[in-house]
C-alpha cells in the first residue's frame, strides 16, 4: 500500500518537475554559465566575473534597473487603489448575474493579445489621436497635444495590463470575508475607515500581497509596453537584455543581467513582504 | 442525407489523391528562406514553386535577429538567409554559422559585376566566399521638404526649430550617420578599436545635445511612417523605400540624400551552417536574379537590386523618385558599409545605451 502510494506521488510529481527542469533549472544552469565568460578574442572565451562588474560599474545599468524597480513599484500600488474598490464593489455590493457581468468586463480585455491593447492606447494617447483631437474639438486646447511618448504613457499601459492580476485575487479573498463581520463592525460603532482598516484590509492581505507580488513580477518584466509608449528617455531593464543579446550579440552580458534581474527581484519581494510584515506562508495559506 | 454519404468516400478519395500529389511535390525540397520583408513576394514565390517543384517557407527578419536565431542554433533551422554584406565575416569568424558557397552553382552573368566582386570581397573569411549580393539601398533623410527644408544633413536633425518633429533610430546607422555630418570617417577606424571609441565619443555628446529636439526614436518601419504620414514627423532618417513609398503618397515627403553621403547597404544570399536544401538555396538565387523576377522583387521590395538589367523592367515612377533623390553626384558619394569587424558593436551599444537614459 505504501509503496503504490509513493508511485502515485511520484508518478504525479513528474510533470512538474519535468516543466521545473527542463524548462526553469536547466537554462538558467546555462544561462549563469555564459554569464560566467568574457571574451578576450574573436571566439575565445575564458572564466571571468567580468560581466557582473561591469553591471555594477557603469552607473547607467543600475540606474535603468533602479528606475524600472521604482516604476514597477509604483504601477503596483497605483493598480491596488485602483482595483480594490473595483474588487470590493464586485465582491460585496453587487451579487449574481451583474457580478458575474462585471466581474466578466475586467476580464475582456485580456482577450485580446497585449500588442493590440497597447496599439489601442496609442490611438488614444498620440499627437493626431482620439483624445488630442478631442480636446481640441471642445476648444480646451489650441493646438495638438502630445500624450504619447513619456512615463506616464508607460505607467498608464502597465497599470491597464495588470489590472486583472490584481482585481482575480482581491475578488476571492474579499467574497470570502462574511458580510455579518462587516455589521458587527457597524453595530459596535465603528466608522467607514476603521472598518476598512481593522477588518477589510486585514482580511484581505492575502489578496493584496499576492496580487501585488504578480503585479510587480509583470510590470518588471514588461518589455512591450514600456517599449511602444515609452519616450526617448524611458529605458527599462527588459530592454537592455534583449538589446544584448539580439543586437550587441553579447550574450554574456545579457545573461548576467538577466541574472541580476532574476537576484534583484526576488530581493525586493523579499524586502516588500519584510517591510509590511507578511510572510509568503500566510499569504499562500 | 444519403446523398451526403455516398459523396463521403468520393470526397476522401479527392482529398487523398491530393495529398499524394502534396506529397510527390514535397520530394524535391522545402527552402526555408529568413529574409526581410518584401524580399519574397507570393507572386515571386509562387513562379518559383511551380517552376521547380520546391516549396518555400518564408520567415521576415532583420539583421541582429538573422544572426541571434542561426547563433542559437549553430546555424540551423534555415537553408537561405539574407543578412547585410558588412554583416556577415564578423558573426562568421566569431560563430561559424554560415557556409562557403559554391560560386560553380550560380549564373554569375545575372549579377552587377561590380556589385558581386565588392560583396565577395567583404563576405571572404579565409578564402572562402560567404555572400552574394540581392537587394541594395540606403538609408538617409526623410523630410517633408516644405516644412523641414532647411535639413540637409544628419546633424541638421538637431536645428531648435525642428523640436518635436524629428525622428531616428538608436542603431548604428545613427551613430555612422552623424559621425560623417561631423566631417570624422567612422569606416576609416573600423581597424582601430580607440580611434573608433573616439569617434563614437563625440557622436554620443552630438546625440545627447540634440536629444530635446527629437520626438522619439522609432524603432519599426511601420511606426515611422505613421509618424511622418501623420505630420507629427517632418524630419527623419530612414531608409530610401521608406521617402518614395510616402512620396506617392504625398508628394511633399520624400527621400533626400544628406551632404555627407548616403550610407549604402547591400543584403545578400548566404547558406546557414547546418541547411539542408542547398539545391533549392541555389536554384532560388538563380531564380530571382534574373532580370525580370528581380524587377518583380524591385516592385515589391522597393529597393534596387544586383540583378544585370532588371533596371529595363523596373517602373517609371520608382525610376523618376530614385534619380530624383539621387542626383549623379550624391550616387558617387553614397558612403557603403565595409565590413563590421567583431567586436565593434560593444561599443556602440555602451553610446546607444547612455544616448536613451541621458536626460
Amino acid at each position: 500500500m505504501r509503496t503504490e502510494l509513493r508511485l502515485g506521488f511520484f508518478l504525479l510529481l513528474t510533470p512538474l518537475v519535468l516543466w521545473l527542469s527542463l524548462l526553469i533549472i536547466i537554462p538558467h544552469i546555462d544561462m549563469f554559465l555564459v554569464s560566467l565568460r568574457e571574451r578576450i578574442g574573436v571566439g575565445k572565451y575564458q572564466l571571468s566575473l567580468a560581466n557582473y562588474l561591469t553591471f555594477l560599474e557603469e552607473p547607467l545599468y543600475l540606474w535603468t534597473f533602479l528606475r524600472t524597480a521604482l516604476m514597477s513599484i509604483m504601477a503596483t500600488l497605483i493598480t491596488l487603489v485602483i482595483a480594490f474598490p473595483v474588487s470590493f464593489y464586485i465582491a460585496k455590493m453587487v451579487k449574481g448575474r451583474l457580478q458575474a457581468v462585471l466581474f466578466l468586463l475586467c476580464l475582456v480585455p485580456f482577450w485580446v493579445s497585449e500588442l493590440v491593447r497597447t496599439f489601442g492606447w496609442m490611438i488614444l494617447l498620440r499627437e493626431t489621436g482620439v483624445i488630442s483631437n478631442f480636446l481640441q474639438w471642445a476648444g480646451l486646447v489650441s493646438g495638438p497635444v502630445e500624450m504619447l511618448y513619456n512615463d506616464v504613457a508607460i505607467m498608464i499601459g502597465l497599470v491597464y495590463t495588470s489590472m486583472l492580476f490584481m482585481v482575480v485575487p482581491l475578488v476571492t479573498t474579499l467574497e470570502s470575508l462574511d458580510d455579518a463581520v462587516i455589521e458587527a463592525g457597524y453595530d459596535l460603532g465603528g466608522s467607514g475607515p476603521s472598518i476598512l482598516r481593522e477588518i477589510i484590509i486585514p482580511h484581505a492581505m492575502p489578496g493584496i500581497v499576492s496580487g501585488s507580488i504578480v503585479v510587480f513580477m509583470l510590470s518588471l518584466g514588461n518589455y512591450l509596453t514600456p517599449r511602444i509608449l515609452g519616450g526617448k528617455d524611458s529605458l527599462w531593464f527588459t530592454e537592455l537584455i534583449y538589446s544584448q543579446f539580439i543586437v550587441r550579440f553579447n550574450w554574456e552580458l545579457g545573461a548576467a543581467f538577466g541574472f541580476m534581474l532574476l537576484i534583484l527581484s526576488s530581493v525586493i519581494v523579499w524586502g516588500m513582504l519584510r517591510l509590511t510584515g507578511q510572510t509568503l506562508e500566510k499569504t499562500m495559506g | 442525407m444519403k446523398q451526403t454519404y455516398r459523396r463521403l468516400p468520393l470526397a476522401l478519395s479527392v482529398a487523398a489523391v491530393s495529398m499524394i500529389g502534396l506529397t510527390a511535390g514535397a520530394g524535391a525540397d522545402t527552402l526555408r528562406l529568413l529574409t526581410w520583408g518584401g524580399y519574397a513576394p507570393e507572386n515571386v514565390v509562387a513562379m518559383f514553386e511551380s517552376e521547380t517543384g520546391h516549396t518555400v517557407e518564408v520567415t521576415l527578419s532583420n539583421n541582429e535577429e538573422m544572426i541571434a536565431k542561426l547563433r542559437a542554433t549553430g546555424g540551423s533551422g534555415f537553408d537561405l538567409a539574407q543578412p547585410s554584406q558588412d554583416r556577415i565575416a564578423g558573426p562568421q569568424a566569431e560563430f561559424g554559422i554560415y557556409k562557403p558557397i559554391d560560386l560553380s552553382k550560380i549564373v554569375a552573368s545575372q549579377f552587377i559585376p561590380s556589385m558581386l566582386a565588392a560583396t565577395k570581397g567583404n563576405t571572404t573569411v579565409g578564402g572562402e566566399v560567404y555572400g552574394l549580393p540581392h537587394i541594395w539601398g540606403t538609408s538617409g533623410l526623410v523630410l517633408d521638404t516644405v516644412k523641414a527644408g532647411m535639413v540637409h544633413d544628419y546633424t541638421d536633425l538637431c536645428l531648435p526649430e525642428l523640436t518635436g518633429k524629428v525622428s531616428y533610430r538608436l542603431k548604428r546607422p545613427t551613430l555612422i550617420g552623424f559621425a560623417f555630418a561631423m566631417g570624422m570617417d567612422p569606416f576609416a577606424a573600423y581597424g582601430d578599436e580607440t580611434a573608433y571609441k573616439a569617434i563614437m565619443d563625440k557622436v554620443e555628446a552630438k546625440l545627447i545635445a540634440c536629444k530635446p529636439v527629437v520626438k522619439t526614436y522609432w524603432s519599426g518601419g511601420d511606426e515611422l511612417l505613421g509618424l511622418l504620414r501623420s505630420g507629427e514627423v517632418t524630419a527623419a532618417m530612414a531608409w530610401d523605400t521608406g521617402g518614395w513609398k510616402l512620396n506617392a503618397e504625398n508628394p511633399d515627403i520624400t527621400f533626400v540624400a544628406p551632404k555627407s553621403g548616403a550610407l549604402g547597404w547591400i543584403d545578400t544570399f548566404a547558406l546557414p551552417a547546418k541547411g539542408k536544401a542547398d539545391a533549392a538555396a541555389y536554384d532560388w538565387i538563380n531564380f530571382v536574379m534574373r532580370p525580370e523576377i528581380a524587377a518583380m522583387i524591385t516592385e515589391s521590395a522597393g529597393n534596387f537590386t544586383a540583378s544585370k538589367g532588371a533596371d529595363e523592367f523596373a517602373s517609371a515612377d520608382l525610376k523618376a523618385r530614385y534619380q530624383a533623390s539621387f542626383p549623379p553626384a550624391a550616387v558617387d558619394n553614397i558612403k557603403w558599409y565595409p565590413p563590421v569587424p567583431a567586436g565593434l558593436e560593444a561599443i556602440e551599444g555602451g553610446v546607444l545605451d547612455r544616448v536613451k537614459a541621458a536626460k
